[in-house]
Formats: C-alpha cells, structure tokens, sequence
C-alpha cells in the first residue's frame, strides 16, 4: 500500500510531499505522486495522536462502546493510539482479557490499541492483580491503574509502584481519597452549597497526589497523576518537578474549558469524575499544560448509553465521551487563548504520551524510516458538534451544538488511510 | 410567573408577594362557611412522592382539593417505581394520562429540573422538595406565616431578623428560606455546628454564628430545623446531647427571646433534640399556624400556575 501526501504542510511552516510506503514514510520531497495521491492542500500534517486515557467499555459493555467503535471515534479525533482503561466487566486485570482488548484493537484496525492494566484484582483496591503477567503477555502492558477508582492503600500504592520497576511499568492513579468523596456529585464549593448536591472537595484529589508524590520519590518509581483537576494539584506537581520526582500527569480537555456552573441546570450530561471545577481550578489547569508542569492531555473518553444520562443527576452515571473532540476543546481552550502554539500541542498530544507510554511507533518525527502514524488538520476550520454524528457508540458529549475551532480532516495509521476527508474509509486487520 | 415552581429562584420579589396577597385572600375563604372554590374544576394534579412525607402530600392533596382538581396521588413505595422504573418513564405515564401539573417530592437534589427541563412531560411542576436541594412551598408558607404574626412587615421584610438553626448543609427548607426572607429584605442569621454549614455559604446572601446565645436574644424569628440523628454517625456532631446542648432551643434560650420573637419548625419536631417540649409547646410557637397555612399557600400556588387571573371579590364571596 502506498500513498502520497501532496502539499503538506509541516510545524516549521514547509510545505512537502510526503510517500507512504508499506507503514512508513518512504521518502519526502515536492513533485512526488506515488500510489494513491491525497491533495491536503497545505493543512497541517502532525504525528497522530496519542491517548492514555481511554474507557472503551469492552468486554461487559458493549451497549455503551465497543473497542471498533471506540477505534472509529478515535481516528475521528485524529488518534492513532489509544489506550485502553482496565475497569471493564471483566476487569482487565489478566494477561487473558489484556490480550483479548488488544487482539479486538487490532482486528478493528483504525488505531493501536494499548490495554492498561489494573493495579489490583477487581479493582477491589486490596490484593496486586498479576502485573507482570500482563507486563509480559502480547499486549505488553505497561502502564496500570484502577482508574474509576483510587488505590487508596498507601502501603498497596507502594508496593505497586515498586513493583512495577522490574519492567519499568508506570502506575496511572485516579487521585481520590474514597472517605472524602462518599456519595459525592460535583465539585464542592459555591455551586455545590446552592444546587444541594454532595461536594467533591478539592482536596481529596490533592491529599493523594501528595501522597504518592512523596512515594514516588521514596521508592524511586514512576507515577503517573491521570485527570488533574484543581489549581491545587498543579501546585503539587510543580514542586514534585522541582524535586526531580519522577512524576507526570495528565488533564482531560473538558476540564480545560468547562465549569462546575454548567451543573446548574442539573443536566447529567456535566456529570464527570473527578468534577468540573471552577473558573480558578480551569486557568491554573491551562498555565500547567501551557508551561509543562501538565505533561499531556488524556481524554477520559468515558461513553454511557443514553438511559444512564437521562435520569436525575444523582442516579446518573459519571463520565463525558472525548476522542472526537478532544483536538479541538485543546485548541480552543489552549491555542486560541495564546498559552500555547502548534508545536506545543504536537508536544502534550502526541509526542510526550507516546514517550511516557513508551509507544514507539507514534508521537515520532516525520522523517524517512518512521513508523506512518500521522494525521491532517485543516487548523483554520470551525465546526459544530453534533452527537448524532458521533463515531463513538454513545451520545454524551458535553460539548452538543457548540462550534469548535481545528478539524480533523485525515487520519493514516501505520500507513494506511483510515480517515479521508473526515469520513472513517479504512479499518480491518493488515 | 413561570409555568413551574422549582426554585425559589423562579420568583421576582413581585410574584412571591403576590403569592403571599393570594393566600391572603384565600385564608378569607377558608374562615367562612363555603370552603371550596371551583376554580380547578376537571384539571388532574399528581402527587409524585418518591419519598414518605404524609404530611407534604396531605397538606398539597388538601389544597387541590379545595379547589376542586382531581387529586391522584402517586407514591414511589409499592409502584413499578421501586422496580426500577426511571423518573423519564413515570413521568411519561403521568403525561399519558393527561395530568395538569405534578408535585414531585424527591429524594435526589435537581429531580424536579429535570422533571420540567427534559421535555418529558408538559404538566406544571411543582417541587415538593428535592433532596437537599429546595422546598419552595415551605419557605412561601414560612414567609406568610411571618407576615401574619408580623403586619407591619406585609410586602416588605426589611428589618425583620431571622435565625434559622440547624442542619443548614442538608436542609432544602434553609436553602428556600434564605432565598425567600431576603429576597422580601429580612436579615438572616445561620447557626449550626460548622460540620453542617455548606462550605460555600460565603456566597449565600447570610450571616453564619455558631454561638445561638447570642442569636436567640437579637432575632425577631427563630426558625429551628430538624437534625437527623443519623447524621450523628458520620461524625457531623459527637452526640445527640451536645448537639442539643449547643444548638437546641431548650427553655433558658426561649426565656431569653425577645417578647415578642416567634419559634418556628418545619416539622416533623424531634422533641429534645434540636426543640425541647416546652420551646415547641409555648405560645411563641407557631408551628400548628405554619401547618394550616401550608395548605393556604399551596392552594395559592396552584392557583397562580393553574388559574392564570387574580381571584375577584366574587369568587370569594
């Protein structure tokens, strides 16, 4: 399979042809019409994106997402790796059912699909699921977490941190002290005391990032903080980074532009764990990801099926979906605000989580030789959201009817065409 | 005024007065010999309770009734709704079966916006209490009962001082009231143990105390609300004694109201706990008034979403 990049037009402002040969880029130059020619007429051609922090829902719940559709959504959003959260029914906490994600993602063929891990069996927070067998299996997991839920144990936290050394494994902690969120619906503040709903105070999310900071630190091992949300929490990782603390951490797109406001009107579709934040919470959130205190945006794509969003709020059920729209709520709540340039988004959307993740075929230069993950971006472009023309099997976007700047035009995974003109063309196994 | 009644928010200053003025009106009728109205006549009220409150629901069923609507009454316990059936699908057989408005009392915060919001249902609602969020009627026959023990406050609360005591974090009579009184220019005083003040009551437009000793000589309306004693369990106070001891309306603290200052409660009382017997049986108390009046001000309440026009002279008579 070949195919030819016409008129690309790169970070640095060149503008090239680009041959796909067999997976990977083949040659660069201008003039070049080899195999199937796509004209992308000087929009902007970027590594495919790369997502830590995706919930694909099987196997247990195919009616919310499956991991084609997921695969589908994230081509759309101009992904080309994903990676799979591990609180599946079954958990994904064995080699077998990491395998069976990973052999689905594959089969689907839009995108890689990395399976993480659970840190602990059944994710019951109590006993250390088989790391290493998964570590070891084909999906070659490496990155673990009881995402959904916090490993709340300290000494468990340890000795998962520490474990995971022997294959230089990272644990991804969902940063929430259980005690301090029972029954919790929305961040706790000036919202939360009108609306009569159960806060979600700030600092259950901060008490364990310092914690495991400071774990971290002891045992010498590598923590990954997913979902920061408050202006609080950026504080901790930037002094962790001062310390030399081999920590990172992610921030999802919605909480880089939404509010704890939006919840007024009681409508669960804003109903997210952890909670929207405030104003305050949402600008530190953005200075962390602009200076690089915030490593990546990780997307939380969270899909639900209708009938767990249409209902009170508190019966609703936590979670927003984000592939497709991830690219743009970043360059809405990022680039067209000034904190950050292209080069910047590339940084925090592909290259530094494909580095963390250790994925080695995305988030690389766009050079000969390299692995063709790649994906077009008219930058100039506005759209509306509309949840009906969602990929994703699921509907609950946040973001329903608003117009977002960027559009993904194409997607190219391990060099094949997956998404043309913003339409899903490819899939299937190669 | 708006077609639902889910916050006190949904109300100008004008049309909670006017409210107050319509239920003046109808105590006028509930004093003479004919106590029913036909205004309602042939339009269906549902009572959706999804959580116990025989005393809400009798209180709303008695207003219908007296102006002529047909009453039905829908409780969670016993229906498909304890099988699981969704509000969205409650909500659609009620609007199937042609009902006018719902009064929809909740155990979940934001159940009665979403009731009105989803466009499941076409019917008026009116929020009967919602977890711990809002009960606007309580606050509306709250304000009424204050205005009748106080005249010279009718259309305009400024200067009244009231204190509403309790556990303010998960009490939607406190939300309503604070909304309410201040919006009419009352000045209110919360006082709690901090464990049950919401952390965002900077916001709330009144005064937090933790001392009742004080407030209790400076209000012209005690308002006491009840504190479950569940919420001893997860540590909100170490017992039921020191709470009462701190924060209950026992007789020193009645003997040091002003001569003229009224005990209210939202009921039901726990005798001992936050009111001691003789607070709740003394004549500053005036909560068997707020019980009547509650049913004055939810007729006036169905009246205004329902009726449209003010009442006239003959209507009454």
């Amino acid at each position: 399979m070949q195919y030819t990049i016409k008129n690309a037009r790169r970070l640095d402002d060149s503008i090239n042809d680009i041959v796909i040969t067999d997976g990977k880029i083949s040659e660069i130059g201008n003039s070049l019409n080899v195999g199937e020619v796509i004209d992308v007429k000087k929009n902007l051609l970027i590594p495919g994106l790369v997502d830590l922090h995706t919930h694909l829902r099987e196997p247990g719940r195919e009616d919310s997402e499956t991991v084609a559709t997921g695969s589908m959504a994230a081509a759309k959003g101009g992904f080309t790796a994903i990676s799979a959260m591990a609180n599946t029914f079954p958990v994904a906490d064995t080699a077998g059912v990491v395998e069976q994600v990973f052999r689905l993602g594959q089969e689907a063929g839009f995108c890689d699909v990395f399976p993480i891990g659970a840190v602990t069996q059944g994710l019951n927070g109590q006993a250390l699921a088989e790391l290493g067998a998964m570590a070891n299996s084909k999906a070659k997991v490496r990155i673990f977490s009881d995402d959904g839920k916090c490993v709340s144990d300290p000494l468990l936290m340890r000795r998962a941190l520490e474990y995971v050394k022997t294959f230089n494994g990272i644990i991804a902690q969902h940063a929430q002290d259980p005690a301090l969120t029972v029954g919790s619906q929305m961040n706790e503040g000036i919202v939360s005391s009108k609306l009569g709903l159960t806060g979600w105070p700030a600092v259950a999310e901060e008490a364990i990032i310092a914690r495991d900071i400071l774990l971290a630190e002891h045992v010498g091992s590598r923590l990954h903080i997913c979902h920061l949300t408050t202006a609080g929490g950026v504080d901790l990782l930037r002094f962790a980074k001062s310390r030399g603390i081999n920590v990172t951490a992610e921030v999802t797109p919605h909480h880089l532009l939404l509010t704890d406001e939006l919840v007024e009107n009681y409508d669960p579709v804003y109903k997210v764990n952890p909670p929207l934040r405030t104003e305050r919470d949402v600008m530190a959130l953005r200075a962390g990801l602009a200076d690089g205190t915030i490593d990546i945006v990780g997307t939380d794509h969270a899909p639900h099926p209708t009938e767990d969003k249409d209902c009170e709020w508190q019966s609703a059920a936590f979670g927003m979906v984000g592939l497709e729209t991830a690219l743009s709520v970043v360059v809405k709540s990022m680039i067209e605000t000034k904190l950050m340039n292209w080069s910047d988004l590339v940084d925090r959307m592909s290259i530094a989580p494909a580095r963390i993740a250790g994925y080695s075929n995305h988030g690389g230069k766009i050079a000969v030789g390299e692995a063709a993950n790649l994906t077009v971006i008219d930058t100039s472009a506005n759209w509306i959201v509309d949840r009906n023309r969602l990929a994703s099997k699921s509907r609950n976007t946040p973001f329903e009817s608003m117009s977002l700047p960027a559009q993904v035009l194409h997607t190219f995974f391990n060099g094949k065409l997956v998404l043309k003109d913003s339409q899903i063309v490819g899939g299937g196994s190669n | 005024m708006k077609r639902h009644l889910l916050s006190i928010n949904d109300l100008s200053q004008q049309e909670a007065i006017e409210i107050l003025n319509t239920t003046s009106e109808l105590s006028k009728i509930s004093d003479g010999p004919m106590k029913k109205l036909p205004t309602l006549r042939g339009r269906t009220i549902v009572n959706l309770f999804f959580e116990d409150s025989t005393r809400t629901r009798i209180s709303f069923e008695s207003a219908a009734k007296r102006l002529s609507a047909d009453v039905i009454n829908f409780s969670a316990k016993g229906s498909s709704v304890s099988k699981g059936e969704s509000l969205k699908d409650t909500a659609q057989t009620l609007q199937a079966m042609g009902a006018d408005a719902v009064v929809i009392r909740h155990g979940a915060s934001g159940a009665a916006q979403r009731l009105a919001d989803s466009g499941w249902i076409s019917a008026s609602v009116i929020n009967a209490g919602d977890g711990t969020h809002e009960h606007p009627t309580q606050a509306l026959l709250d304000a009424y009962t204050i205005r009748s023990k106080f005249p010279q406050y009718r259309d305009d609360f400024s200067g009244l001082k009231v204190g509403i005591v309790g556990d303010i974090l998960h009490s939607r009579v406190a939300r309503s009231n604070v909304l309410l009184l201040t919006k009419l220019g009352a000045q209110v005083t919360l006082v709690a143990p901090p464990t049950l003040i919401p952390v965002g009551v900077s916001d709330w437009d009144a005064d937090v105390s933790y001392d009742l000793d004080e407030v209790v000589k400076r209000v012209d309306v005690l308002m006491m609300l009840r504190v479950q004693s569940e919420r001893m369990k997860d540590s909100f106070f170490p017992s039921e004694r020191e709470y009462s001891r701190g924060f209950g309306l026992d007789l020193a603290r009645l003997n040091s109201l002003q001569e003229h200052a009224i005990v209210m409660h939202p009921g039901p009382m726990n005798r001992g706990l936050e009111i001691s017997a003789e607070s709740a049986d003394s004549h500053r108390s005036v909560v068997l008034a707020q019980v009547a009046n509650g049913v004055l001000v939810r007729m006036a309440v169905l009246y205004q979403l329902l009726g449209g026009a003010p009442l006239t002279e003959g209507e009454i008579s």
